[in-house]
Protein backbone atom coordinates (compact mmCIF):
# COMPACT_ATOMS: atom_id res chain seq x y z
CA UNK A 1 0.00 0.00 0.00
CA UNK A 2 1.74 3.01 -0.64
CA UNK A 3 1.37 6.43 1.13
CA UNK A 4 0.26 4.14 3.87
CA UNK A 5 0.55 7.55 6.48
CA UNK A 6 -1.98 8.93 4.09
CA UNK A 7 -4.70 6.41 5.24
CA UNK A 8 -6.87 6.51 8.82
CA UNK A 9 -8.45 4.01 10.13
CA UNK A 10 -11.83 5.25 8.96
CA UNK A 11 -10.73 4.13 5.37
CA UNK A 12 -10.46 0.42 6.60
CA UNK A 13 -13.89 0.57 7.48
CA UNK A 14 -15.87 -1.07 4.24
CA UNK A 15 -19.69 -1.69 6.22
CA UNK A 16 -21.50 0.25 8.54
CA UNK A 17 -22.54 -0.36 12.10
CA UNK A 18 -25.96 -1.42 11.34
CA UNK A 19 -24.54 -4.14 8.96
CA UNK A 20 -22.12 -5.02 11.48
CA UNK A 21 -24.75 -5.44 14.40
CA UNK A 22 -27.33 -6.74 11.72
CA UNK A 23 -24.28 -9.38 11.01
CA UNK A 24 -24.90 -10.39 15.20
CA UNK A 25 -28.63 -10.35 14.83
CA UNK A 26 -28.76 -12.83 11.66
CA UNK A 27 -26.05 -14.89 13.34
CA UNK A 28 -27.52 -15.34 16.39
CA UNK A 29 -31.08 -16.40 14.80
CA UNK A 30 -29.65 -18.71 12.67
CA UNK A 31 -27.54 -21.31 14.79
CA UNK A 32 -30.07 -20.63 18.31
CA UNK A 33 -30.06 -22.76 20.25
CA UNK A 34 -26.29 -23.24 20.21
CA UNK A 35 -25.69 -20.24 22.30
CA UNK A 36 -26.88 -22.22 25.44
CA UNK A 37 -23.81 -24.72 24.55
CA UNK A 38 -21.84 -22.27 24.78
CA UNK A 39 -22.98 -20.50 27.67
CA UNK A 40 -22.78 -24.04 29.20
CA UNK A 41 -19.16 -24.65 28.01
CA UNK A 42 -18.11 -21.33 29.95
CA UNK A 43 -19.63 -22.54 32.73
CA UNK A 44 -18.04 -25.58 32.40
CA UNK A 45 -14.47 -24.01 32.22
CA UNK A 46 -15.42 -22.28 35.60
CA UNK A 47 -16.09 -25.28 37.31
CA UNK A 48 -12.80 -26.29 36.14
CA UNK A 49 -10.51 -23.90 36.83
CA UNK A 50 -12.60 -23.43 40.44
CA UNK A 51 -12.78 -27.27 41.24
CA UNK A 52 -9.43 -28.33 39.69
CA UNK A 53 -8.91 -32.33 39.50
CA UNK A 54 -5.90 -33.86 36.84
CA UNK A 55 -7.60 -33.26 34.01
CA UNK A 56 -8.80 -29.81 34.23
CA UNK A 57 -6.14 -27.85 32.53
CA UNK A 58 -6.72 -30.12 29.42
CA UNK A 59 -10.41 -29.90 29.86
CA UNK A 60 -10.54 -26.17 29.50
CA UNK A 61 -7.84 -25.59 26.87
CA UNK A 62 -10.24 -27.95 24.94
CA UNK A 63 -13.42 -25.57 26.05
CA UNK A 64 -11.44 -22.76 24.57
CA UNK A 65 -9.93 -24.50 21.35
CA UNK A 66 -13.45 -25.14 20.41
CA UNK A 67 -14.75 -21.71 21.00
CA UNK A 68 -12.25 -20.68 18.92
CA UNK A 69 -12.85 -22.86 16.11
CA UNK A 70 -16.56 -22.19 16.03
CA UNK A 71 -15.37 -18.21 16.14
CA UNK A 72 -13.51 -18.78 13.33
CA UNK A 73 -15.76 -20.70 11.18
CA UNK A 74 -19.16 -20.09 12.28
CA UNK A 75 -18.65 -16.22 12.59
CA UNK A 76 -15.60 -14.99 10.77
CA UNK A 77 -15.65 -17.29 7.58
CA UNK A 78 -18.99 -17.80 6.89
CA UNK A 79 -20.34 -14.58 8.16
CA UNK A 80 -18.34 -11.57 8.32
CA UNK A 81 -16.31 -12.28 5.49
CA UNK A 82 -19.19 -11.23 3.33
CA UNK A 83 -19.03 -7.35 4.50
CA UNK A 84 -14.89 -7.69 5.36
CA UNK A 85 -12.49 -9.23 3.35
CA UNK A 86 -10.15 -9.54 5.92
CA UNK A 87 -12.24 -11.73 7.77
CA UNK A 88 -10.90 -14.68 5.98
CA UNK A 89 -7.22 -13.52 7.90
CA UNK A 90 -8.97 -12.78 11.28
CA UNK A 91 -10.26 -16.49 11.17
CA UNK A 92 -6.99 -18.22 10.34
CA UNK A 93 -5.66 -15.97 13.48
CA UNK A 94 -8.72 -17.56 15.50
CA UNK A 95 -8.18 -21.19 13.96
CA UNK A 96 -3.90 -20.65 14.86
CA UNK A 97 -4.89 -19.74 18.79
CA UNK A 98 -7.15 -23.02 18.68
CA UNK A 99 -4.60 -25.15 17.55
CA UNK A 100 -2.23 -23.22 20.32
CA UNK A 101 -4.53 -23.87 22.30
CA UNK A 102 -4.64 -27.44 21.73
CA UNK A 103 -1.30 -28.33 21.39
CA UNK A 104 0.26 -26.04 24.56
CA UNK A 105 -2.89 -27.20 26.68
CA UNK A 106 -4.40 -30.15 25.69
CA UNK A 107 -1.59 -32.14 24.50
CA UNK A 108 1.24 -30.73 26.85
CA UNK A 109 -0.79 -29.75 29.54
CA UNK A 110 0.72 -26.60 30.17
CA UNK A 111 -2.57 -25.25 31.04
CA UNK A 112 -2.65 -25.43 35.13
CA UNK A 113 -4.71 -22.77 36.86
CA UNK A 114 -3.60 -21.31 39.92
CA UNK A 115 -5.79 -22.64 42.60
CA UNK A 116 -3.95 -22.36 45.71
CA UNK A 117 -3.64 -18.72 46.22
CA UNK A 118 -5.86 -16.09 45.31
CA UNK A 119 -3.60 -12.98 44.11
CA UNK A 120 -4.60 -10.32 42.01
CA UNK A 121 -3.70 -12.21 38.38
CA UNK A 122 -6.34 -14.78 39.83
CA UNK A 123 -8.64 -12.69 41.04
CA UNK A 124 -8.48 -10.29 37.71
CA UNK A 125 -8.61 -13.54 35.44
CA UNK A 126 -11.63 -14.68 37.56
CA UNK A 127 -13.23 -11.00 36.90
CA UNK A 128 -12.55 -10.86 33.29
CA UNK A 129 -13.59 -14.16 32.30
CA UNK A 130 -17.10 -13.35 34.47
CA UNK A 131 -17.48 -10.38 32.83
CA UNK A 132 -16.87 -11.70 29.12
CA UNK A 133 -19.29 -14.62 30.11
CA UNK A 134 -22.21 -12.89 31.63
CA UNK A 135 -21.94 -9.28 31.25
CA UNK A 136 -20.43 -9.36 27.51
CA UNK A 137 -23.80 -10.19 25.97
CA UNK A 138 -25.58 -7.07 27.76
CA UNK A 139 -23.16 -4.50 26.93
CA UNK A 140 -25.85 -3.46 24.18
CA UNK A 141 -29.00 -2.70 25.77
CA UNK A 142 -27.69 0.45 27.66
CA UNK A 143 -27.13 1.63 23.97
CA UNK A 144 -29.97 0.70 22.51
CA UNK A 145 -28.84 -2.77 20.62
CA UNK A 146 -31.19 -5.33 21.45
CA UNK A 147 -30.88 -8.75 22.46
CA UNK A 148 -30.61 -10.45 19.66
CA UNK A 149 -27.42 -8.82 18.77
CA UNK A 150 -26.09 -10.15 21.83
CA UNK A 151 -22.23 -10.60 21.72
CA UNK A 152 -21.87 -14.70 23.49
CA UNK A 153 -18.67 -16.54 24.83
CA UNK A 154 -18.16 -19.13 21.71
CA UNK A 155 -20.07 -17.62 20.09
CA UNK A 156 -18.85 -13.80 18.78
CA UNK A 157 -15.22 -12.73 18.85
CA UNK A 158 -14.83 -10.36 21.83
CA UNK A 159 -16.22 -12.28 24.26
CA UNK A 160 -14.15 -15.32 23.51
CA UNK A 161 -10.66 -13.67 23.33
CA UNK A 162 -11.42 -11.44 26.63
CA UNK A 163 -12.36 -14.67 28.40
CA UNK A 164 -9.67 -16.57 27.16
CA UNK A 165 -7.25 -13.79 28.49
CA UNK A 166 -9.02 -13.87 31.73
CA UNK A 167 -8.08 -17.96 31.92
CA UNK A 168 -4.52 -16.89 31.02
CA UNK A 169 -4.27 -14.81 33.82
CA UNK A 170 -5.13 -16.69 35.96
CA UNK A 171 -2.65 -20.18 34.85
CA UNK A 172 0.07 -20.87 37.28
CA UNK A 173 2.26 -19.96 34.52
CA UNK A 174 1.77 -16.86 32.22
CA UNK A 175 1.75 -18.49 28.79
CA UNK A 176 3.06 -15.79 26.61
CA UNK A 177 2.46 -18.03 23.56
CA UNK A 178 -1.37 -17.91 23.67
CA UNK A 179 -1.44 -14.24 24.94
CA UNK A 180 -0.55 -13.04 21.59
CA UNK A 181 -3.60 -13.56 19.27
CA UNK A 182 -6.21 -12.60 21.45
CA UNK A 183 -4.37 -9.11 22.41
CA UNK A 184 -4.06 -8.70 18.48
CA UNK A 185 -7.53 -9.18 18.59
CA UNK A 186 -8.45 -6.97 20.83
CA UNK A 187 -6.67 -4.34 19.93
CA UNK A 188 -8.38 -4.77 15.90
CA UNK A 189 -12.15 -4.83 17.42
CA UNK A 190 -11.48 -1.97 19.51
CA UNK A 191 -10.27 0.01 16.29
CA UNK A 192 -13.04 -1.37 14.52
CA UNK A 193 -15.96 -0.36 17.08
CA UNK A 194 -14.09 2.97 17.70
CA UNK A 195 -13.95 3.30 13.84
CA UNK A 196 -17.61 2.89 13.92
CA UNK A 197 -18.18 5.48 16.69
CA UNK A 198 -19.71 2.77 19.24
CA UNK A 199 -19.51 4.01 22.37
CA UNK A 200 -18.46 0.52 23.81
CA UNK A 201 -14.86 0.86 21.50
CA UNK A 202 -12.95 0.77 25.24
CA UNK A 203 -14.17 -2.72 26.52
CA UNK A 204 -11.36 -4.80 24.53
CA UNK A 205 -9.11 -2.62 24.94
CA UNK A 206 -9.45 -1.61 28.49
CA UNK A 207 -9.58 -5.87 28.84
CA UNK A 208 -6.14 -5.94 27.00
CA UNK A 209 -4.62 -3.70 28.91
CA UNK A 210 -5.26 -5.08 32.04
CA UNK A 211 -4.14 -8.40 30.96
CA UNK A 212 -1.07 -6.63 29.78
CA UNK A 213 -0.18 -4.87 33.04
CA UNK A 214 -1.09 -7.60 35.28
CA UNK A 215 0.52 -10.29 33.63
CA UNK A 216 3.68 -8.62 33.33
CA UNK A 217 3.42 -7.90 37.19
CA UNK A 218 3.30 -11.31 37.45
CA UNK A 219 6.09 -12.59 35.27
CA UNK A 220 8.19 -10.33 37.26
CA UNK A 221 6.89 -10.95 41.25
CA UNK A 222 7.56 -14.15 39.94
CA UNK A 223 11.27 -13.79 38.59
CA UNK A 224 11.95 -11.93 41.75
CA UNK A 225 10.78 -14.84 44.22
CA UNK A 226 13.04 -17.49 42.37
CA UNK A 227 16.00 -15.21 42.48
CA UNK A 228 15.48 -14.58 45.94
CA UNK B 1 -9.32 27.17 -13.14
CA UNK B 2 -11.32 26.36 -16.44
CA UNK B 3 -12.28 28.90 -17.60
CA UNK B 4 -15.57 27.55 -20.23
CA UNK B 5 -19.01 28.19 -20.12
CA UNK B 6 -20.94 25.38 -18.38
CA UNK B 7 -23.74 25.67 -20.86
CA UNK B 8 -21.02 24.15 -23.70
CA UNK B 9 -20.90 21.43 -21.66
CA UNK B 10 -24.30 20.42 -20.43
CA UNK B 11 -27.39 18.92 -22.59
CA UNK B 12 -30.46 18.73 -20.47
CA UNK B 13 -32.46 15.59 -20.81
CA UNK B 14 -36.02 16.39 -21.28
CA UNK B 15 -38.62 14.79 -19.24
CA UNK B 16 -39.84 13.04 -21.65
CA UNK B 17 -36.65 12.21 -23.08
CA UNK B 18 -35.75 10.36 -20.49
CA UNK B 19 -38.74 8.82 -19.89
CA UNK B 20 -38.37 6.72 -23.14
CA UNK B 21 -35.34 5.06 -21.99
CA UNK B 22 -37.46 3.56 -18.81
CA UNK B 23 -38.63 0.50 -18.49
CA UNK B 24 -41.93 -0.68 -17.66
CA UNK B 25 -41.44 -1.68 -14.45
CA UNK B 26 -40.62 1.50 -13.07
CA UNK B 27 -44.17 3.64 -12.57
CA UNK B 28 -42.25 6.91 -11.20
CA UNK B 29 -41.54 9.12 -14.27
CA UNK B 30 -37.87 10.48 -13.80
CA UNK B 31 -37.70 14.48 -13.53
CA UNK B 32 -35.59 16.55 -16.04
CA UNK B 33 -31.40 15.52 -14.72
CA UNK B 34 -28.57 17.48 -16.36
CA UNK B 35 -26.14 15.41 -18.17
CA UNK B 36 -22.65 15.88 -19.69
CA UNK B 37 -21.43 14.42 -22.99
CA UNK B 38 -17.84 11.52 -22.47
CA UNK B 39 -15.64 13.67 -23.84
CA UNK B 40 -14.45 10.44 -25.76
CA UNK B 41 -17.79 9.46 -26.98
CA UNK B 42 -19.92 11.83 -26.60
CA UNK B 43 -22.24 9.72 -24.66
CA UNK B 44 -24.59 11.72 -22.56
CA UNK B 45 -24.11 10.79 -18.88
CA UNK B 46 -26.05 12.21 -15.88
CA UNK B 47 -24.44 14.51 -13.48
CA UNK B 48 -25.10 12.22 -10.87
CA UNK B 49 -24.55 9.04 -10.30
CA UNK B 50 -24.47 6.41 -7.03
CA UNK B 51 -21.52 4.86 -5.45
CA UNK B 52 -21.73 1.82 -3.33
CA UNK B 53 -18.82 2.07 -0.77
CA UNK B 54 -20.27 1.16 2.74
CA UNK B 55 -23.68 1.12 2.00
CA UNK B 56 -24.21 -1.26 -0.13
CA UNK B 57 -22.11 -3.84 1.81
CA UNK B 58 -25.04 -5.58 3.18
CA UNK B 59 -23.91 -9.33 3.20
CA UNK B 60 -26.25 -11.71 2.48
CA UNK B 61 -29.03 -9.66 4.80
CA UNK B 62 -31.78 -10.13 2.70
CA UNK B 63 -34.08 -7.46 4.21
CA UNK B 64 -30.92 -5.18 3.77
CA UNK B 65 -30.24 -6.23 -0.15
CA UNK B 66 -34.16 -5.37 -1.00
CA UNK B 67 -33.38 -2.21 0.64
CA UNK B 68 -30.87 -1.55 -1.35
CA UNK B 69 -33.05 -2.65 -4.38
CA UNK B 70 -35.13 0.42 -3.30
CA UNK B 71 -32.28 2.95 -3.58
CA UNK B 72 -31.43 1.58 -7.12
CA UNK B 73 -35.34 1.67 -8.04
CA UNK B 74 -35.54 4.96 -6.95
CA UNK B 75 -32.27 6.06 -8.56
CA UNK B 76 -32.96 4.51 -12.02
CA UNK B 77 -36.74 6.43 -11.39
CA UNK B 78 -35.30 9.64 -10.49
CA UNK B 79 -32.95 9.40 -14.19
CA UNK B 80 -29.69 8.36 -12.96
CA UNK B 81 -27.47 5.73 -14.56
CA UNK B 82 -24.25 5.51 -13.65
CA UNK B 83 -23.70 2.64 -10.44
CA UNK B 84 -19.82 3.00 -9.44
CA UNK B 85 -18.49 0.11 -7.08
CA UNK B 86 -14.81 -2.24 -6.75
CA UNK B 87 -13.74 -5.39 -5.56
CA UNK B 88 -12.22 -3.55 -2.74
CA UNK B 89 -16.55 -3.07 -1.39
CA UNK B 90 -17.02 -6.39 0.43
CA UNK B 91 -20.27 -8.07 -1.26
CA UNK B 92 -21.63 -4.57 -2.81
CA UNK B 93 -21.01 -5.80 -6.36
CA UNK B 94 -23.13 -9.00 -4.99
CA UNK B 95 -25.60 -6.38 -3.62
CA UNK B 96 -26.14 -4.12 -6.75
CA UNK B 97 -26.35 -7.70 -9.02
CA UNK B 98 -29.28 -8.94 -6.66
CA UNK B 99 -30.69 -5.25 -7.19
CA UNK B 100 -30.30 -5.20 -10.99
CA UNK B 101 -32.11 -9.16 -11.32
CA UNK B 102 -34.85 -7.42 -9.07
CA UNK B 103 -35.78 -4.74 -10.96
CA UNK B 104 -34.88 -6.42 -14.49
CA UNK B 105 -31.68 -5.19 -15.44
CA UNK B 106 -32.51 -1.46 -16.38
CA UNK B 107 -31.50 -0.87 -19.75
CA UNK B 108 -30.07 2.98 -18.96
CA UNK B 109 -27.77 1.40 -16.18
CA UNK B 110 -24.23 2.65 -17.08
CA UNK B 111 -22.29 -0.22 -15.32
CA UNK B 112 -18.61 1.03 -13.67
CA UNK B 113 -16.65 -1.18 -11.73
CA UNK B 114 -12.64 -1.32 -11.16
CA UNK B 115 -9.84 -3.93 -11.32
CA UNK B 116 -8.03 -4.15 -7.35
CA UNK B 117 -5.54 -7.04 -7.14
CA UNK B 118 -1.61 -6.68 -6.71
CA UNK B 119 -1.01 -9.69 -9.22
CA UNK B 120 -1.54 -8.59 -13.08
CA UNK B 121 -1.98 -12.14 -14.29
CA UNK B 122 -5.18 -12.51 -11.65
CA UNK B 123 -7.12 -9.21 -12.82
CA UNK B 124 -8.75 -10.68 -15.82
CA UNK B 125 -10.10 -13.68 -13.15
CA UNK B 126 -11.23 -10.83 -10.61
CA UNK B 127 -13.32 -8.19 -13.52
CA UNK B 128 -14.51 -12.26 -14.63
CA UNK B 129 -15.73 -12.35 -11.12
CA UNK B 130 -16.77 -8.66 -10.84
CA UNK B 131 -18.81 -8.98 -13.92
CA UNK B 132 -20.59 -12.50 -12.67
CA UNK B 133 -21.46 -10.66 -9.60
CA UNK B 134 -23.19 -7.82 -11.27
CA UNK B 135 -24.90 -10.34 -13.69
CA UNK B 136 -24.10 -7.89 -16.95
CA UNK B 137 -22.95 -8.94 -20.18
CA UNK B 138 -19.96 -6.38 -20.18
CA UNK B 139 -18.96 -3.47 -18.21
CA UNK B 140 -19.42 -0.29 -19.11
CA UNK B 141 -16.18 1.37 -17.57
CA UNK B 142 -13.50 -0.54 -15.76
CA UNK B 143 -11.24 1.10 -13.98
CA UNK B 144 -7.73 0.20 -12.05
CA UNK B 145 -8.60 0.88 -8.41
CA UNK B 146 -6.26 3.29 -6.63
CA UNK B 147 -3.42 2.73 -9.34
CA UNK B 148 -2.89 -0.62 -7.86
CA UNK B 149 -0.38 -2.70 -10.61
CA UNK B 150 -1.65 -0.39 -13.56
CA UNK B 151 1.04 -0.93 -15.01
CA UNK B 152 0.22 -4.53 -15.79
CA UNK B 153 -4.12 -4.06 -15.81
CA UNK B 154 -4.37 -0.71 -18.41
CA UNK B 155 -2.62 -2.44 -21.11
CA UNK B 156 -5.18 -5.80 -20.80
CA UNK B 157 -8.22 -3.23 -20.09
CA UNK B 158 -7.17 -0.94 -23.10
CA UNK B 159 -7.06 -4.97 -24.98
CA UNK B 160 -10.64 -5.45 -23.83
CA UNK B 161 -12.11 -2.34 -24.78
CA UNK B 162 -10.25 -2.58 -28.36
CA UNK B 163 -12.32 -6.38 -28.34
CA UNK B 164 -15.37 -5.10 -27.77
CA UNK B 165 -15.85 -6.48 -24.67
CA UNK B 166 -15.49 -3.15 -22.72
CA UNK B 167 -16.54 0.75 -23.35
CA UNK B 168 -14.41 2.70 -21.34
CA UNK B 169 -10.91 2.31 -19.36
CA UNK B 170 -10.18 4.66 -16.63
CA UNK B 171 -7.99 5.29 -13.71
CA UNK B 172 -9.05 5.78 -10.05
CA UNK B 173 -7.62 7.68 -6.80
CA UNK B 174 -8.69 9.28 -3.80
CA UNK B 175 -8.49 11.70 -1.05
CA UNK B 176 -5.24 13.08 -2.80
CA UNK B 177 -2.79 9.98 -3.51
CA UNK B 178 -0.27 9.73 -5.52
CA UNK B 179 -1.34 12.81 -7.57
CA UNK B 180 2.05 12.70 -9.12
CA UNK B 181 1.88 9.31 -10.76
CA UNK B 182 -1.63 9.97 -11.27
CA UNK B 183 -0.84 12.93 -13.59
CA UNK B 184 1.80 10.81 -15.97
CA UNK B 185 -0.43 8.26 -16.58
CA UNK B 186 -3.03 10.84 -17.65
CA UNK B 187 -0.25 12.08 -19.45
CA UNK B 188 0.64 8.77 -21.02
CA UNK B 189 -2.31 6.35 -21.49
CA UNK B 190 -5.15 6.64 -23.65
CA UNK B 191 -7.72 7.04 -20.69
CA UNK B 192 -11.77 7.94 -20.96
CA UNK B 193 -11.86 8.70 -17.75
CA UNK B 194 -10.78 9.81 -14.16
CA UNK B 195 -12.05 9.05 -10.73
CA UNK B 196 -10.72 11.63 -8.06
CA UNK B 197 -11.72 13.29 -4.67
CA UNK B 198 -13.24 16.62 -4.60
CA UNK B 199 -15.63 18.61 -2.41
CA UNK B 200 -16.17 21.58 -0.68
CA UNK B 201 -13.24 21.37 1.27
CA UNK B 202 -10.94 18.91 -0.45
CA UNK B 203 -9.71 21.05 -3.55
CA UNK B 204 -6.35 20.04 -4.33
CA UNK B 205 -7.61 18.54 -7.83
CA UNK B 206 -8.46 22.07 -8.89
CA UNK B 207 -4.73 23.33 -9.96
CA UNK B 208 -3.35 20.49 -12.31
CA UNK B 209 -5.61 17.18 -12.41
CA UNK B 210 -9.13 18.42 -13.39
CA UNK B 211 -7.76 20.91 -15.96
CA UNK B 212 -5.17 17.91 -17.41
CA UNK B 213 -8.80 16.47 -17.91
CA UNK B 214 -10.65 18.79 -19.67
CA UNK B 215 -7.03 19.43 -21.62
CA UNK B 216 -6.81 15.87 -22.86
CA UNK B 217 -10.97 14.96 -23.00
CA UNK B 218 -10.82 12.64 -19.89
CA UNK B 219 -14.07 12.13 -18.17
CA UNK B 220 -14.23 13.13 -14.38
CA UNK B 221 -16.06 10.98 -11.75
CA UNK B 222 -15.94 12.38 -8.19
CA UNK B 223 -16.12 10.48 -5.49
CA UNK B 224 -16.22 11.16 -1.56
CA UNK B 225 -18.33 14.93 -2.35
CA UNK B 226 -19.79 14.51 1.49
CA UNK B 227 -16.37 13.03 2.98
CA UNK B 228 -18.39 9.70 4.09
CA UNK B 229 -21.17 11.92 5.50
CA UNK B 230 -19.16 14.11 7.73
CA UNK B 231 -18.86 17.31 5.70
CA UNK B 232 -22.84 17.21 5.87
CA UNK B 233 -23.23 16.69 9.21
CA UNK B 234 -20.80 19.55 9.66
CA UNK B 235 -22.20 21.90 7.51
CA UNK B 236 -26.40 21.18 8.83
CA UNK B 237 -25.67 22.60 12.39
CA UNK B 238 -25.78 25.60 10.22
CA UNK B 239 -28.88 27.23 8.46
CA UNK B 240 -28.23 27.07 4.42
CA UNK B 241 -27.92 30.62 3.02
CA UNK B 242 -30.97 32.46 1.70
CA UNK B 243 -28.71 32.79 -1.55
CA UNK B 244 -29.12 29.13 -1.89
CA UNK B 245 -32.16 29.34 -3.22
CA UNK B 246 -30.72 31.27 -6.01
CA UNK B 247 -29.67 27.69 -7.60
CA UNK B 248 -32.16 26.07 -6.51
CA UNK B 249 -30.99 24.37 -3.14
CA UNK B 250 -33.26 23.19 -1.22
CA UNK B 251 -30.40 21.50 1.21
CA UNK B 252 -27.11 20.83 2.37
CA UNK B 253 -26.14 18.08 0.10
CA UNK B 254 -28.04 19.59 -2.77
CA UNK B 255 -25.21 22.63 -2.11
CA UNK B 256 -22.17 20.56 -1.72
CA UNK B 257 -22.79 18.53 -5.17
CA UNK B 258 -24.16 21.49 -7.03
CA UNK B 259 -20.52 22.81 -6.02
CA UNK B 260 -19.51 19.69 -7.76
CA UNK B 261 -21.17 19.18 -10.75
CA UNK B 262 -20.64 22.66 -11.80
CA UNK B 263 -17.06 22.20 -12.30
CA UNK B 264 -16.54 22.45 -16.10
CA UNK B 265 -13.97 19.13 -16.09
CA UNK B 266 -16.31 17.39 -13.76
CA UNK B 267 -19.25 14.82 -15.43
CA UNK B 268 -20.41 13.06 -12.90
CA UNK B 269 -20.49 12.37 -8.92
CA UNK B 270 -20.87 9.60 -6.92
CA UNK B 271 -22.74 9.91 -3.81
CA UNK B 272 -23.68 6.66 -2.07
CA UNK B 273 -26.74 6.44 0.19
CA UNK B 274 -29.21 3.80 1.76
CA UNK B 275 -32.07 6.47 1.40
CA UNK B 276 -34.20 6.75 -1.66
CA UNK B 277 -35.01 10.19 -0.39
CA UNK B 278 -31.33 10.92 -0.25
CA UNK B 279 -31.06 9.70 -3.81
CA UNK B 280 -34.14 12.08 -5.07
CA UNK B 281 -32.39 14.84 -3.40
CA UNK B 282 -29.49 14.12 -4.88
CA UNK B 283 -30.24 13.48 -8.01
CA UNK B 284 -31.97 16.70 -7.94
CA UNK B 285 -28.75 18.74 -7.46
CA UNK B 286 -28.43 17.62 -11.40
CA UNK B 287 -30.53 20.65 -12.13
CA UNK B 288 -30.69 24.17 -13.88
CA UNK B 289 -28.78 26.27 -12.31
CA UNK B 290 -26.09 25.39 -11.83
CA UNK B 291 -23.45 27.88 -9.90
CA UNK B 292 -21.54 30.16 -11.91
CA UNK B 293 -17.67 31.03 -11.24
CA UNK B 294 -18.73 33.68 -8.72
CA UNK B 295 -21.29 31.76 -7.02
CA UNK B 296 -18.72 29.10 -6.70
CA UNK B 297 -16.44 31.28 -4.88
CA UNK B 298 -18.87 32.46 -3.19
CA UNK B 299 -20.07 28.85 -1.47
CA UNK B 300 -16.10 28.19 -0.77
CA UNK B 301 -15.63 31.03 1.23
CA UNK B 302 -19.49 30.69 2.96
CA UNK B 303 -18.31 27.19 3.68
CA UNK B 304 -15.03 28.08 4.53
CA UNK B 305 -16.10 30.60 7.12
CA UNK B 306 -18.47 27.93 9.43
Amino acid sequence: MSEWWTYSLSDFLMFSPRTYYRLFELYNLAIWPWQLLAIAGGLGVLALWLRGGRWHGRAIAAILAAAWLWVAWAYLLVRFDTINWAARYFAAGFAAEAMLLIWSGLICDRLQMQRERWNAAKVSGLGLFGFALFVWPLIGLPVGRPIVQAEIFGVAPDPTAVATLGVLLGARRIRWELMIIPLIWCAISAATLWTMRSPDFFLPLVAAALVIVIAIRAAVLSLAARSG
Amino acid sequence: MIDLDRRTFLHCVTTAGAAALFPRSLSAKPAAVLTKPVPSSGEALPLVGLGSWITFNVGNDVAARDACATVMQAFFAAGGRLIDSSPMYGSSQQVIGYGLAKLGHPAELFSADKVWISSGSRGPGQIEASRGAWGVRRFDLLQVHNLLNWEAHLPKLLAMKAAGRLRYVGITTSEGRRHREFERVMRTQPLDFIQVTYNLLDREVESRLLPLAHERGIAVIINRPFRQGDLVRRLERYPLPAWASEINCTSWAQFALKFIISHPAVTCVIPATTRTDHVQENLGAASDPLPDAAMRERMIAYVETL
